[in-house]
């Protein structure tokens, strides 16, 4: 039995449309109008404990609702989900108490307490035992390195400080799963890296199952070793992000700087992408040649200075995906 | 922790954020004392003129206004959750967050704020309680002071029960809650003057739709040892606070559609 199961969920909502305008907001109380949205229209799949999950999808794919629906507060039209044995919706006081979520956007901490208060706060809140609740907490404290943030109201904590604040917040009630969305919004690039240093210890070390959304692919590439993709309320893809690589965009790149003039090159699975002066940016199909063989043959016949390979930047990667499963922002 | 417990954690947790800000504490604490006192230098300026009217006189209508202006402080006090609900958490999309905790959403709200100033208003009404017991000459035997602590709690839970309504409004729609503010802040002021003042389908509004007068008009009268010229029969009198309670069950049982509608809609 999987710890996290989603069955065949469907979700629509019911939208006001309202008219622009003072008249148009008292028509609106009046008489409304609606338009449904088909949020999710089905989506399955499974999580085994352990695992660490990269969710993503355009604005509006429907990744929100499945967290919501998965976090318990939200009930989905049809189908079934089970997360270790409960149905979080159905259960939700009791679902709540075995998870953590962190939301990149919100806040859980108390803006105008030190942030040592508020983990005191969620200590009753989630009825932890005091002793169990200082030896976890001190773990945290010392893994995210909180020490000195402790005693400062959350206000005047830094984005990226706060952010370590709330990711150890959501983990004082020690969950066996944790929702992570957009972690990283905002963060500049130190505390991003320390965010995901830390969830890949907590997943490897720990053992915590971790659903990740973002738009960030660096944490999609840094972080998970499975993606789902989620597009018009359909699962697209559930594969190891390399498959979905291979599957999508299996071209590698070549950069090529030469002595001279660049040569008009004319070889087998290989596209000239750029030119720009001496360089030129190579596409090739691993299927056809290899990077030894192409690289052999350019410098048996040319002058060349400097050469590498790259792959296709992973947000190339998954703009090509959403454009063949014609998932842009719905 | 059992919820009571909880609660006196949030409670010591909102004195120390407001105490983050001592200054502006005070200063609201006092203002809210100031600008209630000028509702009752107006009440006087109209006794002051007309002498009693219809039998009620200056310093029983300040009983009136000062047992009403207790029980709202103390319900604007402790659930000044619900009264934010529309703007600070579903406009805002927080109530997630208290969907996100494993205890009721109605627990949390209680905890969420308990502001001080709204001590101004006691305060104040305190005072005039102070007043008007000495204009009546009044005696407060243990058997008075009982019934209006009961009063009190009557209206405590009637006014929650105003801003729980108030809340489980925000359910359908965030922008139409000045409506039920004048519910509430009306019925300060409606219950602030007796009851057989009022017009006859007002007065039934007052008892049987929003039970304001069972939390105010009849328990005072028992409190004053007057019959009610209205013909209520003495035995009712001290018993009408019940309806407060009743009023707040109902209201939590809006809240919990409320809550389940959410659910469902997410919105």
């Amino acid at each position: 039995m999987p710890q996290i199961l989603v069955q065949d969920l469907a979700k629509t909502y019911r939208v006001a449309e309202r008219d622009p305008g003072m008249f148009g907001a008292v028509r609106g109380l009046v008489r409304r109008r609606w338009r449904t949205v088909q949020a999710l229209k089905d989506v399955s799949f499974s999580l085994e404990r352990g695992e660490l999950l990269g969710f993503i999808g355009p604005n509006g794919a429907g990744k929100s609702t499945t967290i919501k629906i998965l976090s318990g507060i939200l009930r989905p039209d049809s189908g079934r989900v089970e997360i270790e044995g409960l149905v979080p919706y159905a259960d939700r006081i009791k679902h709540v108490g075995r998870i953590g979520v962190v939301f990149g956007q919100r806040t859980q901490l108390w803006w105008d307490l030190p942030v040592i208060d508020g983990f005191d706060l969620l200590r009753d809140i989630y009825r932890v035992d005091p002793k169990r609740y200082r030896t976890t907490r001190d773990e945290l404290v010392a893994m995210l390195r909180l020490e000195k943030l402790l005693d400062q109201p959350v206000r005047q904590l830094s984005l990226g400080q706060r952010m370590r604040a709330e990711i150890a917040a959501a983990l004082l009630h020690e969950p066996s799963i944790l929702f992570l969305d957009e972690p990283t919004i905002g963060l500049d690039a130190p505390s991003k890296l320390a965010v995901r240093e830390f969830v890949k210890k907590l997943n490897q070390e720990r053992g915590v199952t971790v659903l990740l959304t973002t738009h960030d692919m660096h944490d999609i590439e840094a972080l998970a070793q499975r993606v789902i993709v989620i597009g018009h309320g359909r699962v697209l893809a559930d594969s190891p992000f390399e498959a979905l690589r291979a599957n999508v965009l299996a071209e590698r790149r070549l950069f090529v700087d030469f002595a001279g003039d660049p040569p008009t090159l004319d070889l087998p699975g290989v596209e000239v992408r750029k030119r720009d002066g001496r360089s030129l940016e190579l596409a090739f199909d691993p299927r056809i040649t290899t990077a030894p063989a192409l690289i052999a043959a350019i410098t048996a016949r040319h002058a060349v200075e400097d050469i590498h390979v790259e792959q296709p930047a992973i947000e190339e990667v998954i703009a090509k995906f959403y454009d063949l499963h014609g998932a842009n922002e719905a | 922790m059992n919820a009571l417990a909880l609660l006196g954690r949030y409670f010591s947790a909102s004195m120390r954020s407001q105490m983050q800000y001592p200054a502006s504490a005070i200063m609201l604490t006092t203002g809210q004392l100031a600008s209630t006192a000028i509702e009752i230098v107006s009440i006087w300026a109209l006794f002051d003129r007309f002498g009693a009217v219809k039998g009620w006189s200056f310093g029983e209508v300040m009983f009136f206004y000062a047992l009403i202006g207790i029980s709202f402080s103390f319900a604007d006090f402790l659930t000044r959750g619900f009264d934010v609900f529309g703007t600070d958490f579903v406009r805002t999309g927080a109530f997630d967050r208290l969907l996100l905790r494993p205890r009721s959403a109605a627990l949390q709200l209680v905890g969420h704020d308990f502001r001080i100033s709204r001590f101004g208003r006691f305060f104040q009404a305190a005072i005039i309680l102070t007043i008007a017991t000495s204009t009546l000459n009044f005696v407060w035997t243990p058997q008075a002071a009982l019934l209006a602590l009961w009063t009190v709690a009557g209206g405590i839970a009637f006014f929650s029960a105003l801003f729980v309504l108030q809340a489980v409004m925000a359910f359908w729609t965030v922008e139409s809650l000045e409506a039920v503010n004048a519910l509430t802040y009306g019925g300060v002021y409606a219950g602030q003057f007796p009851l057989s003042l009022y017009a006859r389908w007002f007065r039934t509004f007052l008892i049987f739709i929003v039970p304001l007068a069972c939390v105010a008009y009849f328990p005072v009268l028992a409190i004053l040892g007057r019959s009610d010229p209205l013909g209520a029969p003495d035995w009712f009198l001290p018993l009408a606070p019940v309806a407060g309670f009743v009023f707040l069950g109902l209201a939590f049982l809006a809240w919990r559609f409320g809550v389940s509608k959410y659910t469902s809609t997410g919105s």
